[in-house]
């Protein structure tokens, strides 16, 4: 059973056909939401597995479909989809992890209003991740990728009534938007200056060769090469998604979000998605390779960050009482180690260590969920403790899940995924601080899981939810122990022995196996790390478990204010809204002052000016000359009135005057002289 | 001082003008006022004729066309007066020119 | 003879204007029936445009043209082209649209819904004209009915909020008449596109040197300031917030869905085509007047509480996208560099955009005027709380509209905004870097909004009783929502009808 290349947008879209069935259910239809969801996502599973069939048939080949999304000017907007080995594992591995979530969140959610909801919100989720996936265009790869990011804060304020979850959500939007706009920006430029987005398009896409030389052979700003320039900003989105240093506070805030959400979206599949990306564009990532004078490397800048963020991310860990807060924390430490080993040169060992950790980091938080669920919603550990034993099948598999984050030697997918990274780090020749900071974050993480455990299974009850536990229902308890399954048996598929899957990926199809004990020092080493780890953590919390809720934690009574420090995350999120926040309010504020009196304030003064002209006009007007014409006629008309008074209407008195006046007339001419 | 025949004349003339006069000032019947306006114009008609009588140009008729132009006038103004007094009469039952005063200012 | 169909277009409307006006008895079902009737007129004709278009020609179709007044050489001239045909069908959606979220007015509502119609049909006509004459008629006559629905439907600081906006845009439309007249004076005409003619063929400018002095400036700078005002530009951007924020819901719908459009037509209708060099001397100014406008307006409109000045701002920010690509195109026009695909880009973008705007911003004010016919007229940021739990339904549709505001992939915002930045970027790479800060800063507010009147626990206004959308609320909504998907995933449906008109446009930057 293989699946054509043509048809692989079936995947995806399965999945989108359950979410539109799932946001047209009413809120009764449970079993009907919960069965399309499932159904579809199933299908897609099989799918995938027909898909990858077809991709291992000839691993080195990169199959695509391609088709004009619309036209522009004279040329079109194309879209695609890939199928090469990369996107298959993804796939096979989105689909059945996402499956197991599916089912576990059946029995997680049973009892809440808006169960038709969330599946709805977990098939979109599904469809834009598959779809991220697939993509062969880094246009479809980045609507997918805003796609999952709007899924990923629907379903982290799920519970949206609660203030601190739709915090968090917007919290998380906003962090990966910043990162997005540089993939964004990155996008655009790979555009300008390639006039295509297809990864793949028969030696025209921009991961072919000829962009490629193109692209490296052009210097811009400062002296980068184009392809580095370009490169970086795609790794900011990376940097965002991924929950990477110095974008990584989001994350932990996510846990808000109900477990299952936390299991698939912010541990095992969308936080991996900006590994995928990064190991998606890898061509253009090394292009700058070649050249020396150049100031950076694309690839140094991802080593860096991961490696910040794989040490940051663990010593975070090591001061949080919330378990799931741990986990986030984990997740943030693991992907710093997936950057890391892109960065080092061998993404090939970042993808295994993303399926591995995909498995291993999901079975985590579904154990941590069951035991969430059981406990009454308590995820304080210090309000846990000895469900060891009412919970035996969600203590085991929790336990293996530990092992292989804690990369316990031989019997562990995460200890042969880990060892590759390490191994890649010691083989990069630029700098040996990548390797020292993966193999400290090895001790730190040993170390917390272990208090993780002790904490929580170990001891005595101390809390009402811990003390009345009981396993889960069935929903819950077999998509663990099917995990646990792959957390184990996923390690054999890329030992040195017989690296099938790094081969694979590679495309090659011959397999070339080393001794088992290749590197030995170096694994020796990491082993000795671990059990260092493992020891310390036992001997502070494992000895001696604590009694009581208050009880001070035993690091924290050594060294007090360090721990402290951890506790609050190392002040990130104060430190944040100090700068950016303030300066973004800052920002907001002086816009608006600037509106309502600079700009308003001109235009108000301007107005004022034609207002003060009217008024001068209209003071002229009236007292000047209209006032003059009032006087003059009130003259006028007080004359006038005197006057009419002389008019008596007696006709005597008129001839009078005129007698009189005729007499005088005579006599002024007589006696002038009669001239 | 001797008295001509022009004098004689003039003399007749201003008697019958203050006669005139006396009559439109005093009276308060608006037609005896009308006829001492009469007897005023009557005056200087006299006046004309004296002079051109006794003028030193005699010969063309100037003074009697005059005259009969301002006999004619006096006509016309008599017939307005007449009117306009028909007028009062009609409007306040009397022709008393002291009760003739709605002109009045 | 056939049908002058642009006619129609034009004055069905203020035909709707008039029988309402002779009705006096008609009761209220019978008048909002009417005013529907003829609103729809529009998207009905418009359908039957859209029929008889032939996307593939790039100069005017379906034109009319008869002399009018022949002494000063004005002719009745109407005539459609891709960018007018947009619009048009714009016009067809929104003004029913918000007509029906004007369903509720009782107080004059006959007047109320002639108002509307005498709106729509300027609107159409600004959209048509092809000569100054009587184009610059149609875009004055926009502003009556728009002041009165403003000033005596609108809110407590409606009168001030109304006079504001009509001598504002009135003292912008003077400076735009004194221009015209001078190039009349020098040109003889006010056909656009004879006017666009000369240009093409250094024409314009020769002859307003003619004039001497500082006229050609002056002319440019008039017209420059009357378009900037409508549109508008930032800095003259104030009268803007009160306006639509004081206007009735149904006008704030058209305000922004429709009017606001006529300015950045106006842009590329009349100030690209007939002086091309000037604006191309004036771009590297414009376009950081766009930039602020895109990054102030973002900024501004965070720190709003009153949800329709948000909203308002958010107009500002979203139509200085458009200003934005028309500048970078217009002064990277004729340069060595080969910008087509770029300016081509930045051009569809532009006029998707203008469409895509008109759609969310109508929802989103008519998402806010649903919250204010709920709470007795509060629209703040902190009056409402948990709306999502009271009315999902409604909590879904404003979610959509604001998702395709703040320009998610899927919805019809991204489009546009992509295009636009694809092309921006090619043309002047820092502008395009830069206003990425406006579209952060959109995701910050339009989620703030989201957080704080939707998400969390019920409180404020939605308290209480606050019912679900219902019957004649979802009418306008719905087909606006629907179109937000639709072009989200198919934009071809939009961009087939101007796609060879843009790239006329950015192959021959100067002609029309």
């Amino acid at each position: 059973m293989n699946l054509p290349v043509a048809q692989l947008w079936l995947i995806p879209a399965l999945p989108l056909l359950a979410a539109g069935i799932g946001a047209l259910t009413p809120r009764g239809g449970r079993r009907l939401a919960a069965t399309v969801a499932i159904g579809a996502l199933a299908l897609s599973f099989l799918l995938s597995v027909g898909a990858l069939i077809t991709a291992l048939a000839d691993p080195a080949a990169h199959l695509v479909h391609n088709f004009d999304w619309f036209e522009l000017g004279s040329g079109t907007l194309r879209l695609g989809w890939v199928l090469d080995p990369l996107t298959a594992f993804m796939a096979v591995m989105v689909t059945f992890v996402g499956l197991l979530i599916f089912i576990f969140s059946t029995g997680y959610l049973r009892a809440d209003a808006n169960f038709t909801r969330f599946f709805c919100f977990l098939s979109l989720f599904a469809a834009a991740m598959l779809g991220l996936v697939i993509a062969n265009s880094l246009l479809l790869l980045f609507i997918c990728w805003e796609l999952v990011g709007l899924a990923s804060y629907l379903l982290i304020g799920f519970w949206f009534h609660k203030p601190a979850a739709a915090a968090a959500a917007k919290k998380a939007f906003i962090t990966t938007r910043i990162g997005d706009l540089g993939l964004l920006l990155g996008m655009v430029w790979l555009y300008d200056s390639t006039g295509s987005l297809l990864f793949f398009d028969g030696g025209a896409g921009v991961l072919e060769p000829a962009a490629l030389d193109a692209l490296a052979a052009q210097a811009t700003i400062g002296g980068l090469a184009i392809s580095t320039a370009i490169g970086l900003l795609i790794f900011c989105g990376a940097v965002g998604k991924s929950g990477q240093f110095p974008l990584h506070v989001w994350l932990p805030d996510a846990m808000e979000g109900p477990t299952p959400v936390s299991a698939l979206i912010h541990a095992a599949t969308m936080v991996a998605a900006g590994v995928f990306l990064v190991a998606r564009v890898y061509p253009l990532m090394i292009a700058d390779q070649p050249l020396a004078h150049v100031p950076v490397h694309a690839l140094t800048v991802v080593a860096a960050v991961g490696a910040v963020t794989a040490l940051l991310g663990a010593v975070i860990a090591i001061g949080q009482y919330d378990i799931k807060r741990i986990l986030a924390f984990s997740t943030v430490s693991q992907l710093g180690y997936m950057m890391l080993a892109l960065g080092v040169g061998s993404w090939v060992a970042a993808i295994f260590h993303l399926l591995t950790h995909a498995f291993f980091k999901a079975l985590l938080f579904l154990a941590a969920g069951s035991v969430i669920d059981a406990a009454h919603h308590e995820q304080d550990l210090r309000h846990l403790g000895g469900l060891r034993g009412p919970m035996r099948i969600t203590f085991a598999t929790f336990a293996i899940g530990t092992m292989a984050l804690a990369g316990v030697p031989f019997l562990f997918s995460g200890f042969w995924s880990k060892e590759g990274i390490l191994h890649a780090a010691h083989g990069w020749d630029v700098s040996p601080l990548p390797l020292y900071a993966g193999l400290v974050a090895v001790v730190l993480t040993a170390f917390y899981m272990t208090r993780l455990v002790a904490e929580v299974f170990h001891g005595t009850a101390r809390g009402e939810g811990a003390a009345h536990a009981k396993e889960s229902p069935p929903t819950m308890t077999i998509p663990l122990l099917i995990l646990a399954g792959c957390a184990i048996a996923l390690g054999f598929l890329g030992t040195p022995a017989w690296p099938w899957l790094q081969a694979r990926l590679e495309g090659r199809t011959e397999i070339h196996g080393h001794s088992l004990l290749e590197g030995g020092g170096l694994m020796a080493l990491s082993i000795l790390l671990v059990a260092l780890g493992i020891g310390a953590g036992w001997a502070l919390y494992g000895r001696r478990t604590r009694t009581r809720a208050a009880a001070v934690d035993p690091l924290a009574a050594r060294i007090p204010r360090i721990f402290s420090a951890l506790t609050d995350r190392l002040w990130f999120d104060e430190l944040y809204a100090a700068t950016v926040g303030r300066l973004s309010d800052g920002t907001a504020r002086l816009a608006d002052l600037l509106d309502r009196h600079v700009w308003d304030g001109t235009i108000r003064f301007l107005s004022g000016l034609g207002l003060f002209a009217g008024f001068v006009n209209r003071d002229a007007d009236e007292d000047v000359l209209n006032g003059g014409f009032d006087a003059g006629s009130a003259g006028l008309r007080r004359g006038g009135q005197a006057y009419s008074r002389r008019q008596t209407g007696d006709a005597h008195g008129y001839l009078r005057v005129v007698a009189i006046s005729f007499v005088v007339l005579v006599m002024v001419i007589m006696l002038g002289g009669g001239q | 001082m001797s008295f001509g025949p022009l004098q004689l004349c003039l003399l007749f003339s201003s008697a019958l003008f203050c006669v005139g006069l006396m009559g439109a000032l005093s009276r308060s019947n608006a037609i005896l006022v009308l006829l001492g306006i009469e007897l005023m114009l009557n005056a200087a008609n006299i006046n004309f004729i004296a002079f051109w009588r006794y003028g030193p140009e005699p010969s063309p008729a100037t003074g009697v066309i005059f005259v009969i132009f301002a006999i004619a006038i006096a006509a016309a103004e008599a017939a307005v007066g007449l009117a306009l007094v028909i007028a009062i009469y009609r409007h306040q039952r009397n022709i008393r020119l002291q009760e003739a005063d709605t002109l009045k200012g | 003879m056939t049908l002058p169909l642009l006619s129609c277009l034009v004055f069905a409307p203020w035909a709707g204007a008039v029988v309402l006006t002779l009705l006096r008895r008609a009761g209220p079902a019978a008048v909002r029936g009417i005013a529907l009737a003829f609103s729809l007129s529009t998207l009905a004709l418009a359908a039957i445009a859209l029929g008889a278009f032939e996307p593939s020609r790039t100069s005017m179709q379906l034109v009319e043209r008869h002399s009018w007044i022949s002494a000063l050489n004005v002719h009745y001239h109407l005539g459609m082209d891709g960018l007018s045909l947009v619009l048009v069908l714009l016009t067809g959606i929104i003004a029913p649209a918000a007509l029906l979220a004007s369903w509720r007015i009782t107080r004059g509502i006959r007047l109320f819904a002639a108002l509307l119609l005498l709106l729509q049909g300027a609107a159409l006509g600004v959209f048509l004209a092809l000569d100054f004459f009587h184009w610059f008629l149609f875009w004055e006559l926009s502003l009556i009915p728009a002041f009165f629905l403003i000033k005596l439907w609108g809110g407590a600081g409606a009168a001030r909020a109304a006079y504001q906006f009509v001598i504002y845009t009135i003292g912008g439309s003077a400076f735009m008449l004194l221009g015209f007249a001078a190039l009349y004076g020098a040109t003889g005409t006010l056909d656009f596109v004879q006017l666009a003619q000369l240009a093409a063929d250094g024409l314009v400018d020769q002859r307003l040197a003619a004039l001497g002095g500082a006229w050609p400036h002056v002319v440019f700078l008039g017209v420059l300031l009357g378009l900037a005002v409508k549109v508008p530009l930032f800095p003259f951007h104030t009268w803007l917030p009160p306006a639509y924020a004081e206007a009735p819901t149904g006008a704030s719908m058209f305000l922004t869905g429709v009017l606001s459009k006529m300015g950045v037509y106006g842009f590329l209708r009349i100030l690209w085509p007939i002086f091309p060099a000037p604006l191309q001397a004036a771009a590297p100014v414009l376009l950081w007047l766009a930039l602020a406008g895109v990054v102030l307006g973002a900024f501004a409109a965070l720190r709003q509480t009153d949800l329709k000045r948000m909203v308002a701002y958010s107009s500002l920010n979203h139509l200085s996208y458009c200003l934005l690509a028309l500048f970078a195109v217009a002064q990277a026009a004729g340069s060595a560099a080969p910008t087509g695909e770029a300016a081509t880009a930045a051009l569809s973008g532009t006029v998707l955009q203008l469409f895509n705007h008109g759609l969310s911003a109508a929802a989103l004010f008519h998402c806010v005027g649903v919250l204010e016919a709920r709470s007795a007229g509060r629209r703040g940021l902190d009056d409402f709380g948990g709306v999502r739990t009271a009315a999902p339904v409604f909590a879904g549709l404003a979610g959509i509209t604001m998702f395709s505001s703040l320009g998610l992939p899927g919805l019809n915002g991204f489009v546009g905004e992509f295009l636009i930045f694809r092309g921006v970027f090619g043309l002047a790479p820092w502008a395009a870097a830069l206003a990425c800060l406006g579209l952060l800063v959109t995701a910050l507010f339009l989620l703030t909004f989201w957080q704080r009147v939707f998400h969390g626990p019920r409180a404020g206004a939605a308290a209480g009783d606050f019912s679900d959308l219902r019957g004649v609320e979802l009418a306008p909504l719905i087909p606006l929502v629907v179109l937000m998907g639709v072009l989200g995933v198919a934009p071809q449906l939009l961009i087939r009808l101007f796609n060879p008109l843009v790239t006329a446009w950015a192959g021959h930057p100067v002609v029309p």
